[in-house]
């Protein structure tokens, strides 16, 4: 947000691709990604079968889940909004696919395609109030939180009803069996997949608009971005991701009455561990990603240390804050591509510009 | 805003060190509740001696322990109607005539096994409605708010025409002025479920208790297990009276056998949370055995082991029907410890005997006791056709709207 405005009416695409790419470097990304390493290694440490392929893989399929949400809250953040609601719309999709299949087979990608459509009007319910209605997206998105909640108890009677069948619990929960790593989740291979169309998304034109509509939503306007479509598409993607994770959520462990509560703060915690600014404009899809697999990390690292479950949300809490704190410094560091470069013994370094 | 990044990633890595040498160290992990069974690095369970905690008191526990073995009074078949060494009181002076408003302020319906046994009391309600001693039948859900549930209770008491009030308090504590407020008011008061810190209710009714619940899983795992066989304890949440007792039972039991607890982790009955949980332990050993506090999510459990391609483990569930039928299904070693769904029924039982003139149990204990191998296959044959995350001891088998009304949950 305090980031040197270009002049409005000179911003182009050519500039913003420019600047998305010193972000790669100036955005602190590179924190998450030598955090991830020091707790990866530290896990190892203290429990050399955590790096044997098979331990591995169990470790990224249950990773995959939150991988895929941080992809989509990405979106949503980095254009400058919030999604709280991710969290209850995969507990409601969860909820909706069981109570739909109960058990038969035949059902499953019936179910499935009902689940996308249903994620798809839950992001275009959130984006278009947002962007059409000026509701800001924090506010939006605690209501969607609180009706899909609310709407999903009223339906259930506060009791999720019915199973999932085997074919739907498959993508959470097995995978290709081969030799060395045993099995290779398919959560994983769908989490890469997505992954990878994820930043080819954000190198295409969309990408490039979306970051430039996070870091000046005024400047990117006046430059012909229609910046509610822009933003709506972001709560469209979000929700996808969503249910997406709930396929992969409830496949890996079945229906229950607490599914999902509470991964909005986990995947917005992902995405900013992954040096994403909240505020918008800046971050990278894959350092989000990494932020992901670095929070999996950590809450393994506290069990492998046989720390007290009692203990663990505080010290979470130091060490998120303690990152992305060391995050930003590096990148307040940096000077900003249009600013003039300021010097370390520069004694008000922020008002710059 | 000119801290050296060294002394960021210092503050990092000493909160990281810090919490981690905490773990060797019983003072320091004792200092929350009794200090939990996750300080194993030793590998010998710490809670021998610092069972007398914050929630286990020796005397409840023995109490509880030995009402599994007594015979209840009342008919086996109601076993809501039950009551294990009853104290009667007198309730002449609340005799009434004609259908009489009942009130109900309830904690929440926050859960299935909530949701279930509310469901029941409906149902009952609705079998006194017909037969004319109810005429209304007042509700108010405080949503886990204890703040909302005193100005419920409050809201009752200037109402001035409840013919007795019911409580299904959130907290103990927090709630207990506010239940003397209604006792004050003249009408009788009858708590279920969790307790408060008075006598002044007319009847507190719940089922024998925690210890007892605790117990019935851990002895079970002491029983079926060789010595030095590895346990893992699944928590929902630490600081809830009912659950803490669960574990300072079974942290007891467990501290005088010659069982290894691997550690105790709180999962929020999250299913996937408990599934990871369960494959981390899995890739460091074996796991022989799982103990948990509630059944919510021990199918997830279960599921990693099979997973992982290991063998079943002697299982401590829940009487909740998923659990239930996967036992079955598996023929795993399990047992499901019940915390009796039907006292749901009690407390309308109770107001309609209070209103008769009918001498009321000032306690009223109801009988408790686990799922094993042998009523397993009558309790799933009795409840077939339920939903996977009904409780099997709901106890409202004859009740007129059986069973649709629990298999549509609501």
């Amino acid at each position: 947000m305090s980031h040197p405005a270009t002049s409005p009416a000179r911003t182009n695409r050519s500039a913003a691709v420019g600047r998305s790419a010193l972000d790669l470097f100036a955005g602190g990304s590179g924190t998450v990604f030598a955090l991830l390493i020091v707790v990866l290694v530290a896990i190892t440490f203290l429990n050399p079968s955590f790096a044997e392929p098979p331990s591995l893989m169990a470790f990224l399929r249950n990773a995959a889940p939150l991988i895929v949400l941080a992809i989509g809250q990405y979106f949503v953040i980095v254009s400058g909004e919030f999604d709280l609601s991710v969290g209850s719309l995969v507990g409601a999709q969860v909820v909706i696919a069981a109570k739909l299949i109960d058990g038969e087979e035949s059902r499953t990608w019936g179910v499935i395609a009902l689940m996308l459509v249903f994620g798809l009007l839950v992001g275009l319910v959130n984006g278009l109030v947002t962007t059409l209605l000026r509701v800001p997206s924090f506010i939006t998105t605690l209501g969607m939180l609180l009706i899909l909640a609310g709407a999903v108890r009223l339906w259930t009677g506060g009791a999720p009803t019915g199973a999932l069948s085997d074919s739907f619990r498959q993508w959470g929960r097995t995978g290709i069996d081969m030799p060395v790593v045993r099995q290779l989740p398919y959560a994983l291979l769908i989490a890469i997949a997505l992954g990878v169309a994820a930043v080819l998304l954000m190198r295409a034109p969309y990408g490039r608009t979306l970051l430039a509509t996070g870091d000046n939503p005024t400047a990117a306007a006046f430059a012909g971005v229609r910046v509610w479509r822009v933003r709506t598409l972001a709560f469209v993607l979000s929700s996808l991701m969503a249910t997406l994770a709930a396929i992969l959520i409830g496949g890996f462990a079945g229906v229950s009455a607490q599914v999902g509560q509470g991964l909005e703060f986990t995947a917005i915690t992902a995405v900013v561990l992954g040096g994403v600014v909240l505020g918008g404009g800046r971050g990278w899809v894959v350092a989000a990603m990494a932020g992901a697999l670095t929070y999996q990390a950590l809450e393994r690292l506290f069990t492998q240390l046989d720390m007290p479950t009692t203990a663990r949300p505080a010290l979470q809490g130091v060490i998120i804050i303690a990152a992305v704190a060391y995050a930003a410094r590096s990148r307040g560091h940096r000077p900003p591509p249009p600013a003039p470069a300021e010097t370390a013994n520069d004694p008000v370094p922020e008002r710059v510009g | 805003m000119r801290v050296p990044k060294t002394v960021l990633a210092g503050l990092a890595a000493a909160s990281l060190a810090l919490t981690g040498c905490s773990t060797d160290d019983p003072e320091a992990s004792g200092a929350s509740a009794e200090g939990d069974g996750g300080s194993s690095a030793e590998a010998t369970p710490a809670a021998e001696g610092q069972a007398d905690g914050e929630w286990f008191v020796r005397a409840d526990y023995e109490r509880q322990l030995a009402q599994r073995d007594m015979q209840p009074e009342g008919d086996e078949s109601k076993p809501w109607l039950q009551a294990i060494e009853p104290e009667f009181v007198d309730t002449a002076k609340y005799k009434k005539s004609g259908a009489q408003t009942l009130c109900f302020s309830n904690a929440s319906v926050s859960n299935p096994w909530r949701v279930t046994g509310w469901i029941t009391m409906q149902q009952q309600v609705d079998v006194y409605k017909k037969s004319g001693e109810i005429g209304e039948f007042r509700v108010s859900d405080a949503g886990d708010d204890d703040n909302k549930q005193i100005s419920d209770i409050q809201a009752f008491i200037d109402s001035g025409d409840c013919g007795a009030i019911i409580v299904s308090p959130s907290t103990t504590a927090t709630l207990t002025p506010a239940v003397e407020a209604a006792c004050e008011s003249g009408v009788p008061v009858i708590v279920f479920d969790r307790g408060v810190n008075t006598d002044c209710m007319t009847t507190f009714i719940h089922p024998i208790g925690g210890y007892a619940y605790g117990a019935d899983g851990a002895e079970f795992l002491v029983d079926e297990l060789e010595p030095g066989s590895k346990v893992l304890a699944l928590r929902i949440l630490p600081g809830v009276d009912v659950l803490e007792n669960r574990w300072a039972a079974a942290q007891e039991i467990f501290g005088n056998s010659d069982l290894e607890v691997l550690g105790d982790e709180f999962t929020g009955g999250d299913a996937a949370k408990i599934k990871d949980i369960v494959t981390q332990y899995l890739q460091r050993g074996d796991v022989d055995g799982i103990w948990m506090d509630a059944g919510d999510g021990a199918v997830a459990a279960v599921e990693a082991f099979e997973d992982a391609g290991q063998d079943y483990p002697v299982m401590v569930g829940e009487d909740e029907l998923s659990f239930l039928r996967k036992w079955k299904e598996t023929g795993m070693t399990a047992i499901g410890p019940a915390y009796s769904n039907f006292q749901w029924r009690t407390p309308i039982e109770a107001a309609v005997r209070i209103w008769k003139g009918e001498q009321v149990p000032k306690e009223w204990v109801l009988p408790q006791s686990p799922v094993t191998d042998e009523n397993l296959d009558s309790l799933l044959e009795a409840n077939k056709d339920m939903p996977s995350l009904h409780y099997a001891k709901f106890g409202g088998e004859d009740l007129p709207g059986y069973p649709q009304a629990w298999k549509d949950r609501s």
